[in-house]
């Protein structure tokens, strides 16, 4: 046994003599850290470094068998996730991990946002950080491309859209991103080789400069209120702390990434067995126009924006509000670089991550409801409600057949059911007079299309009188103000 | 103290000044030799990556149908092969596009994407509009913008009619940049 142990003791005496491993470790896994960084806020960073790894391990093993050709990539989804033994598991993991990465990333930018950890002296550990988040944002979206359906199609339509956006160039930029002038097979390679070589590859190098930061100017140490960040002494005080209380990081201050990691793995293990792999939704066949695109969860945010923003200034916004909030982002350590860390004493970043949040939250939510959207197929398959029926005149049950065949119910509910791009019709006969009705049919407006060239006074007739019907029992149709001797229409 | 390195030296020094400076110029080869050897290999690298770049689009005239299968007054859904196809496209080759006859050879053949953000828009006969899934835009019948955020009208192909047959001049992504009209 002992001899063992000492040849044992032998090779690693040799390899160490070649390699300088314990110094390496020394000089890494060893260095010290500040024992009060062993908090579990300082865990997101590793976490994400974890999704990322595994990214890179199912990213491998997916393409040993997905082949990126437009003729071939959906075929070769579908046998992946049906046919390959444990593909539709590593598809499943390969999305969630990707779900997590973004995730985990953004709470980490919060947490050293919040912990004033991106002043001096660590403005390049924040802006490697910037660039890492701009990086995984592309990979999730040529991710989104590499699962080659309906919605990866017209998701680089989009794309297209938007850089056709830009002045004098926007030509250019199409064919550069598109690889040619339209969506075909050389979109889909060089978005396999962004996907694949080219931003993993970036990702690497920037974790290299980013951890490289944490070895030279050390973790922050947890933030105190009141004890103020000034570039003369910071250096000092912080050698001070890691005297004082400096532990090395393996094996006393990793114990918490340790378990934050194996939390991390099994639920995104949970999420792909229980949730499964995303899509592929239908084939990449642009014929096929029966469609509602959107982005995977990370995008809806601004598809929803794209909707909502008045049209004067979407192109700006679309194409300057990037560049402005990198710029910004980008420059807050240098303006913002010293004094109070602690988020307790500042309002204004506290603020900021609420609003931020708040924002987020809901334009993914309404993102994903999508109320601008016309509901393509509720004029022929939605039904309209008894009561919106029931002891109705000729002339009005006629009005609510063309409401209905004049596809009105694609963007107007009748009590919830329908589109939700215009007000719901439920009550809309106490709300506008039998004129304004007339009005809005005929000209249209506030995003309402003019109906008067296809419909004849007789349907707009019909319509209005149904629409004038449409109110609460014991409610009596809107009256003109101006006119208050007028009866009210029927 | 030793004032060895110091001392003024005659024959060895002049040797030694010699070999600095062909350690210079080997260094100086070295750099120029490998700026060159850069420019070499790194310029038909970029050349290769923007060749897209620099590629104006080639439109070429397509071949849609007779006419005699668009009805006059009517809008009917159509779709072409894209002109640059390569083999491996597989159905991303095929392009749809909406064709209106107006009477006679009087047509107007509009893009299948909304003028927003390129999502496929839908035709509806009865009221006689276009809908777009993705953001909620609306066009008239003869493309013009009705509602919603589309900054213009539908983006329209060249077309004429040669032998009674239609034909669109088609190959791109229509976008904002290279619609004008």
């Amino acid at each position: 046994m002992n001899k063992l142990l000492n040849a044992a003791r032998g090779v690693f005496l040799w390899v160490d003599d070649r390699l300088h491993l314990a110094k390496l470790f020394e000089s890494t896994a060893g260095h010290h850290v500040p024992q009060s960084s062993g908090s579990w806020f300082y865990v997101l960073g590793s976490a994400t470094l974890l999704c990322f790894m595994i990214q890179l391990a199912t990213g491998i093993m997916l393409a040993m068998v997905y082949v990126p050709s437009a003729a071939e990539s959906y075929t070769t989804l579908q046998y992946l996730t049906y046919q390959q033994d444990l593909g539709w598991f590593l598809r499943a993991v390969h999305y969630w991990g990707s779900n997590f990465m973004v995730g985990i990333m953004l709470l980490h930018m919060t947490q050293v946002f919040l912990f004033g950890a991106y002043k001096y002296p660590r403005e390049i550990t924040w802006i490697t950080g910037l660039a890492l988040l701009g990086l995984t944002l592309g990979l999730a979206f040529t991710g989104q491309v590499m699962r080659f359906d309906e919605d990866a199609y017209w998701g680089l339509g989009i794309g297209a859209a938007i850089l056709g956006r830009v002045p004098f160039l926007g030509e250019q930029m199409v064919n550069m991103m598109l690889g040619g002038p339209i969506i075909a097979s050389e979109t889909l390679s060089r978005f396999f080789a962004l996907h694949v070589f080219v931003l993993p590859g970036g990702v690497l190098a920037l974790v290299s400069i980013h951890l490289r930061m944490v070895l030279t100017k050390g973790i922050s140490e947890y933030p105190q209120p009141g004890m103020l960040v000034r570039k003369e002494t910071y250096d000092k005080e912080y050698a001070a702390i890691l005297k004082k209380e400096g532990v090395p990081f393996f094996p006393k201050a990793i114990s918490k990434d340790l378990v934050a990691s194996a939390v991390v793995i099994l639920a995104i293990l949970a999420c792909a067995v229980i949730f499964g792999p995303k899509g592929p939704t239908g084939p990449p066949d642009p014929v096929q126009i029966d469609t509602l695109p959107r982005p995977d969860f990370y995008f809806l945010w601004i598809f929803a924006i794209a909707a909502l923003m008045p049209d004067w200034m979407e192109s700006v916004a679309l194409l300057g509000g990037p560049v402005l909030i990198g710029l910004l982002l980008i420059a807050l350590p240098f303006f913002n670089g010293t004094g109070e860390r602690s988020w307790r004493r500042r309002p204004v970043a506290v603020m900021t991550v609420i609003l931020v949040y708040v924002a987020l939250g809901l334009l993914t939510y309404l993102g994903h409801t999508s109320p601008w959207s016309p509901d393509m197929d509720a004029w022929k398959g939605d039904p309209t409600p008894s009561q919106f029926i029931r002891g109705r005149a000729p002339l009005e049950l006629q009005g609510s057949v063309i409401a209905q065949f004049m596809q009105c119910r694609n963007c107007h509910a009748i009590d919830g059911i329908g589109g939700h791009r215009g007000p719901d019709l439920a009550d809309v006969g106490a709300r506008l007079t039998k004129d304004q009705l007339v009005r809005q049919v005929i000209q249209g407006g506030g995003n309402m299309p003019a109906y008067g060239k296809n419909l004849s006074p007789e349907q707009v007739d019909a319509v209005v009188a149904y629409m004038v019907s449409l109110r609460p029992s014991g409610v009596s149709a809107a009256r003109d103000s101006s006119q208050p001797g007028r009866p009210p229409m029927e | 103290m030793n004032e060895e390195p110091n001392k003024p030296c005659e024959k060895s020094c002049a040797r030694e000044g010699k070999k600095t400076n062909r350690r210079d110029f080997l260094l100086a080869a070295g750099f120029g030799l490998n700026a060159i050897a850069a420019a070499a290999i790194g310029i038909p690298l970029i050349g290769y990556v923007l060749s897209a770049f620099f590629k104006p689009s080639r439109l070429e005239w397509i071949k849609l149908g007779p006419v005699r299968d668009f009805p006059e007054g009517k809008t009917r859904f159509a779709s072409y092969e894209n002109p640059v196809r390569r083999e491996w496209d597989g159905e991303t080759a095929q392009i749809p596009c909406w064709v209106r006859r107006i009477k006679g050879n009087e047509f107007q053949v509009f893009a299948i994407n909304c003028t927003h953000l390129g999502c496929p828009v839908r035709w509806f006969e009865e009221s006689k509009l276009f809908m777009c899934p993705c953001h909620g835009g609306a066009f008239y019948e003869d493309g013009g913008h009705a509602a919603g955020p589309p900054p213009r009208g539908l983006y329209t192909y060249e077309f004429k009619v040669e032998n009674g047959v239609l034909f669109i001049k088609g190959g791109d992504l229509p976008n904002l940049s290279n619609q004008k009209i």
